[in-house]
């Protein structure tokens, strides 16, 4: 399976954020996008998904399913954790397994949050944990139903020291086991063998 | 540039499968289509039972429709007087009037909660087409807030006086219309979905729209209670806008969902 994105070009609000943007990703490997605030990091996520349109150029997942688009292949994971504060982290986690056609059970639930070391917060309300932890429950949605493709913005923000180095030997073990990662950050992520695609406008280009 | 073809477009539609379904051409037996019903229904249930858990907790505001219909209905015999006689026969209008204003409460964080919180964008990326998402809020929403009301509206019935043996298609004919408020309602909480202060926009942009069940609602209704007028004409011209909106408004607000958020 590969990622490819060729001439991507886009335009936010009158402003040509890049242009002629161009990538590859294997299966297995990850891509980490880095540039200034404003350099349009998380609008090439949220044009991957399908949420903003492109001026130009397009992009394919090679060896995906052709019936549906790279969005509905992908996880997007943007700076909202997509909880519901009313619900607890175990029903939140259950629902989205359920939704997005993974195991809906309370054991696979629980299985994903032992998975960011937050096991024992399963029964609480989404809205009394702290943003680390919101953050950590939002990541264990990546891992209750399986997609090839993560598309994270930001995804180590009010993450602690351990917890960003836990979620590396996650996304890590998403990667040996065929997956693509393509990841929004100024901080470091942690993995081994991934390419860094730098835009903004210190090169212009990319 | 997401450019599915036509094709790919139907089965996404149809089939909503959860799991990557094989392409259809070879027909499976009975097993596969119960298989394949089992795959699509699962992501609408998890949908359902998620609205209707949120509405139920605490904050989530599916008694306060129920609570807001009863002091309406109660505030109105101090502002018209003590005159039974004119309450009993302004009874349909005012009911019908509480019902529009507490199925708008609460229709505007239909679809802005979830865009604040960023589970609109993991739901248009999931299995389930944006036209079913718009339509199971909507059955949600109508259970936990509209259907309460409609429960409770003979009782409000009698306490404005009207007669108990025509309550019954009062009653009816707030089931058959409120769907359709529901419906329009969306619409307009879609095209606000972004906007900061959106619910009062949003009761402007709506509220012409539901004229037309207004008119036909307390038409049957007043019927019922004892007018000249009959009785199933209005009724079944209430099914039927609620029967068109069912039908219409799904594709209306995920489009206008698609449109606002680019």
């Amino acid at each position: 399976m590969r990622l490819r994105a060729w001439d991507l070009t886009m335009e936010r609000g009158g402003r040509r954020l890049f242009s002629r943007l161009g990538f590859e990703a294997e299966a297995g490997s990850a891509l980490i996008v880095v540039g200034p605030n404003g350099a349009g990091k998380s609008s090439l996520l949220r044009g991957l998904c399908g949420f903003l349109p492109f001026a130009s150029g397009g992009f394919a997942l090679d060896g995906g399913d052709g019936e549906r688009s790279l969005g509905e292949q992908a996880h997007y994971l943007g700076h909202a954790d997509a909880l519901k504060g009313a619900l607890t982290a175990g029903e939140n986690l259950a629902f989205w397994a359920g939704a997005l056609g993974g195991d809906a059970r309370r054991e696979a639930a629980q299985a994903a949050l032992a998975r960011v070391g937050l096991a024992h917060v399963i029964d609480f309300p989404a809205r009394a944990l702290s943003a680390g932890q919101k953050r950590r429950v939002a990541l264990a949605r990546l891992l209750v139903a399986r997609r090839p493709l993560w598309l994270l913005d930001e995804p180590t923000t009010a993450l602690d020291v351990a917890a960003q180095s836990s979620f590396a030997g996650v996304m890590q073990a998403f990667m040996d086991d065929g997956g693509i990662v393509v990841a929004a950050t100024h901080a470091p992520l942690g993995l081994k063998g991934a390419r860094e695609l730098r835009i903004g406008a210190v090169e212009g280009v990319a | 540039m997401r450019t599915a073809p036509p094709a790919a477009m139907c089965a996404k539609f149809w089939l909503f499968g959860a799991t990557p379904l094989p392409s259809l051409p070879h027909k499976g037996g009975g097993c596969e289509l119960v298989r394949i019903a089992v795959v699509s229904v699962t992501p609408v249930l998890a949908l359902f039972a998620r609205e209707w858990r949120i509405a139920r907790r605490i904050g989530g505001g599916a008694s306060v429709g129920a609570v807001f219909f009863l002091i309406l209905v109660s505030i109105m015999p101090f502002a018209i007087g003590p005159d039974m006689n004119l309450l009993a026969r302004l009874g349909p209008a005012i009911l019908w009037i509480a019902a529009l204003l507490a199925t708008l409460l609460g229709l505007d964080r239909l679809f802005q909660a979830d865009q604040d919180d960023g589970s609109l964008d993991v739901m248009i990326d999931g299995p389930l087409p944006l036209e079913l998402v718009t339509l199971v809020k909507c059955a949600a929403h109508w259970t936990t807030s509209a259907l309460p009301l409609i429960v409770v509206s003979p009782v409000f019935g009698l306490m404005l006086g009207m007669a108990p043996a025509p309550l019954g298609l009062v009653v009816a004919t707030l089931a058959a219309g409120t769907p359709a408020l529901t419906m329009i309602g969306a619409i307009g909480a879609a095209l606000t979905v972004s906007l900061r202060r959106g619910g009062l926009l949003m009761a402007v942009l709506v509220l012409p729209l539901t004229i037309p069940v207004l008119i036909f609602g307390v038409a049957a209704a007043s019927a019922a209670s004892g007018g000249a007028a009959p009785f199933l004409t209005p009724f079944l011209m209430l099914c039927a806008i609620s029967l068109f909106a069912i039908a219409a408004a799904p594709f209306a607000a995920a489009a206008a969902l698609r449109h606002v958020r680019e």
